[in-house]
């Protein structure tokens, strides 16, 4: 029970109250006299690695997590230093970077962008971090890549896809390694024709989010250009585990390709469902039908077991690759941990190295002073050949790998094998491109 | 005193220090010390802390009281965040506007779902409000990509209108220029505190909400929400429709959830659908049952401790085990490590869940019974009467 005592004292007090608790952060004067955000003042300096540790990403985030203590490790001079001896810029010494002894903190994503954002945040204001890196998901690294850009810290992005990471997401603080679905459709494009023809009629089964509409929205783009036909394009849940009743309209149809934009379980499920209904065995206008996964990776590979075999698709990196890099990161990758590096892997360690050079040639740990040294710079030696940080929209551009699953494999690992490396100068496009259009990197933003 | 008798106003002044204190309290440890690990006292976590108290609170007034468990709270939460970054979208990043829209909206959201799953009880309105709940996930996730961004969620672009932005106005969320990113710091010898203008300001915002919900408690209105909970079938029978009162105890905390929600964008100018999802609905379910459901302080210890082991124990590394263990023996320290490990970073849930259980098998009342069985210990001399008195102040779930 209560009685309604609104008395004028009372109001005055509570008033007064409230108006203390909004005042009392005016009394303190915000004595950042740093140049800018988390500036390292000690003898070491922390990166902050946020990947998926459950969820269901998780096996990527492991991995992801496995190559950045790797970094760190050939960073402060440990181990055999990896790709540092075949990277084309030796600036970095392997004592730390700029003299400061590395140090990182350790997050979990959860694949959510809300807690992967608070995730970021906690890391750059308790624990310091210059730098954030990781994600594999396109909706977490586009989300962490804002967060950065307006906390003033740099991201490097883990593995994601979309094309809006950097398209109309872009951010001047952000910088993505990995390729993207653009990439994907203009590396597959050549070799499908090469291999299925220029008459095919293609059906899609497309995840309902972002990255499968940019994916979806590449493929047909690039296809179409071959002369193939577009016969259908669906959209299926992302929850969804069972694709049964995706698949069988695909029979009748009469489409003799099937596409599956899908990543994850997502796609672990739908080519076990395509298999399953014998479409790997039938042939539709007299041709052998077909089945075609934009995105693959080994972990995904490795779920779906049997079915992958002679299943074609795209990769940023595989371990196979007998360049110097691939080969130096592969072997200390597999003297630590005791298998070979996924695709995740490599661009999580790629990256870290690369922004350790950039700090160590712009001489400073200032964002701004980082985007100048990425801006525009051209490496080699990390596993992908001649790479450019584009200036315009902070994308690497390099070889793409269009890969088939193995018919034969001889470990678990050796799940895929390389059909193509596609040159980076088939799969560049114009920063204004408008699969990409929309966004602004705006200005590179140091915090305080 | 402003209402409220002795006993509450106590409590109301309880929660006051610690929102207002929370900056220092929570930074027990030195800067660098071992310890530092466990400070919970930076910015974006004590916003966590009051959001989700609030969220708590709001969710108290339904579940406490009336005993209906909705399982899709999680839905006015994202709906109050995507309010506040339209507004910023539309407007600027003044959050005031925001907020209101996010109240007003989510208030409507519940009205309307509330109106259908409030025709069953039990299970079946469970059921109903997850239905409704899932529902508006996907249709955030991906049906209605063009208002919620999809997956990628909602973000504020140069692009966007904001017809009320001009040169002055701060390019982050402000109250009539207050920056809510900005802090002011306080050194004190190993230790910092950091004061942030977004946490003050969610921390009045909890006094409001608590203040409100303690009125509510001991309203006649309350007393008539508990006798849903105790029976409603003899409400019925003597001649009034309980629906109308449970149906505004559904408004009511929808309207809290929608405020947090609007909170949560007016820190970090984001919105996602995941904030929907049915997890996030469960988290606040668990919160309440793990600070004491009917109580009025419980929900936001709850909150409080499940968000401290998200953010801090997920954080936990092998290396940082290491280097806690490192006086030990070589062979001893893996040792320790080996089993402690799988209890830190990725099994955070782990820790939560075993922790989640000893609660609600040793404590059924949540986190406050614990305190009044300690609060007991240290006053045993007139054990009788503080029995008494301790049952009036907090009444705990069924």
């Amino acid at each position: 029970m209560s009685k309604t005592t609104l008395t004028r004292r009372g109001v005055l007090k509570s008033g007064a109250i409230a108006g203390a608790g909004v005042a009392l952060p005016t009394i303190f004067t915000a004595s950042s006299a740093a140049a800018y955000m988390n500036e390292p003042t000690g003898s070491s300096v922390t990166l902050g690695f946020n990947v998926p540790q459950t969820g269901p990403y998780a096996d990527e985030g492991a991995d992801e997590l496995r190559a950045y203590e790797l970094a760190v490790e050939h960073l402060n001079g440990g181990g055999d230093g990896g790709m540092m001896n075949t990277f084309s810029s030796k600036a970095l010494k392997g004592n730390g970077i700029l003299g400061k002894k590395v140090e990182y903190v350790t997050g979990d994503t959860q694949t959510k962008s809300d807690a992967a954002r608070a995730s970021a945040r906690s890391m750059i204001e308790k624990d310091d971090a210059v730098m954030i890196t990781g994600g594999s998901s396109s909706g977490v690294a586009i989300a962490v890549q804002g967060l950065c850009q307006e906390a003033g810290v740099i991201f490097m992005a883990g593995l994601t896809h979309s094309n809006d990471t950097t398209g109309k997401d872009k951010k001047a603080n952000g910088f993505r390694h990995f390729f993207n679905a653009y990439m994907s459709g203009a590396a597959l494009a050549p070799v499908l024709e090469q291999l299925y023809g220029s008459d095919r009629k293609a059906y899609h089964l497309t995840a309902d989010y972002t990255w499968g509409w940019t994916q979806e929205e590449s493929i047909v783009a690039a296809t179409e250009a071959l002369g193939w036909e577009t016969v259908n394009t669906v959209l299926t849940p992302l929850a969804a585990t069972d694709f049964s009743s995706y698949i069988a309209p695909v029979l009748n149809s009469g489409a003799d390709v099937l596409v599956l934009n899908h990543y994850g379980g997502n796609m672990v499920n739908s080519l076990t469902n395509a298999v399953q209904f014998g479409l790997k065995e039938k042939t539709v206008n007299g041709k052998n039908f077909e089945i075609v996964v934009p995105l693959y990776s080994r972990l995904m590979a490795r779920g779906a077991g049997e079915n992958v075999k002679g299943i074609l698709g795209s990769t940023n990196w595989h371990w196979s690759l007998q360049d110097e890099g691939s080969k130096a990161f592969v072997r200390s990758f597999g003297e630590k941990y005791g298998f070979p590096p996924s695709q995740a892997a490599h661009t999580c360690y790629v990256q870290t190295l690369l922004y350790a050079d950039a700090a160590e040639r712009a001489g400073t740990f200032n964002p701004c002073g980082i985007v100048e040294a990425l801006e525009g710079f051209e490496f080699d030696g990390m596993g992908n050949g001649p790479t450019l940080y584009r200036g315009e929209d902070h994308q690497c551009f390099k070889d793409v790998l269009v890969v088939r699953g193995k018919e034969n494999p001889e470990s678990e690992f050796d799940l895929l094998e390389v059909v193509e490396v596609t040159p980076a100068a088939q799969v560049t496009y114009p920063a204004d491109h408008p699969m990409f259009d929309g966004g602004e990197l705006g200005e590179c933003n140091p915090g305080s | 005193m402003l209402g409220l008798n002795r006993k509450d106003f106590l409590l109301f002044l309880v929660v006051t220090f610690l929102a207002l204190f929370a900056p220092i309290l929570l930074n027990p440890f030195p800067v660098g010390s071992a310890m530092a690990q466990f400070n919970a006292g930076y910015p974006d976590l004590m916003q966590r802390f009051v959001i989700f108290g609030i969220f708590a609170i709001g969710f108290n007034i339904l579940f406490g009281l009336t005993g209906y468990l909705s399982f899709g709270h999680a839905a006015f939460l994202g709906v109050g965040s995507y309010s506040v970054v339209w507004m910023y979208k539309l407007l600027d990043y003044n959050i005031l506007p925001g907020l209101f829209l996010a109240i007003v909206v989510s208030a409507v959201f519940a009205l309307l779902i509330g109106f259908i799953s409030l025709r069953r009880s039990g299970i079946y309105f469970s059921i109903l409000t997850l239905a409704f709940a899932q529902m508006s996930f996907s249709l955030a996730y991906s049906v209605l990509t063009p208002i919620t961004n999809g997956e990628t969620g909602l973000q504020v672009y140069t692009s966007d209108p904001q017809i009320l932005m001009s040169g002055f106005s701060p390019s982050s969320p402000h109250l009539f220029g207050l920056v809510m990113n900005d802090s002011s710091y306080l050194k004190f010898g190993g230790w910092e505190f950091t004061f942030n203008n977004g946490y003050y300001l969610c921390a009045v915002v909890l006094m409001v909400a608590f203040y409100l919900s303690i009125r509510i408690f001991r309203s006649p209105f309350g007393l008539m929400l508990r006798a849903v909970k105790s029976n409603q079938t003899r409400l019925n029978y003597t001649g009034l429709n309980p629906r109308p009162y449970t149906l505004a105890a559904f408004v009511i905390s929808g309207m809290y959830a929608g405020l947090a929600g609007g909170l949560m964008a007016a820190m970090d100018p984001l919105a996602g659908a995941e904030r929907m999802q049915w997890t996030a609905s469960g988290e606040v379910v668990l919160m309440t049952i793990l600070g004491g459901a009917g109580t009025l302080i419980g929900p936001i210890l709850g909150a409080g401790f499940i968000k401290y082991f998200e953010n801090i124990f997920s954080k936990i590394n092998d290396s940082i085990l290491h280097s806690w263990f490192a006086f030990l023996p070589d062979g001893l320290e893996d040792a320790v490590v080996f089993i402690i490990h799988p209890f830190i970073g990725k099994g955070w849930h782990l820790t939560l869940g075993i922790l989640f259980v000893l609660v609600v098998v040793f404590l059924p009342g949540g986190l406050v019974e614990g305190g009044q069985r300690i609060a007991r210990l240290f006053r045993r001399k007139p054990a009788d009467k503080t029995d008494n008195d301790t049952s009036a102040k907090t009444d705990p779930a069924e």
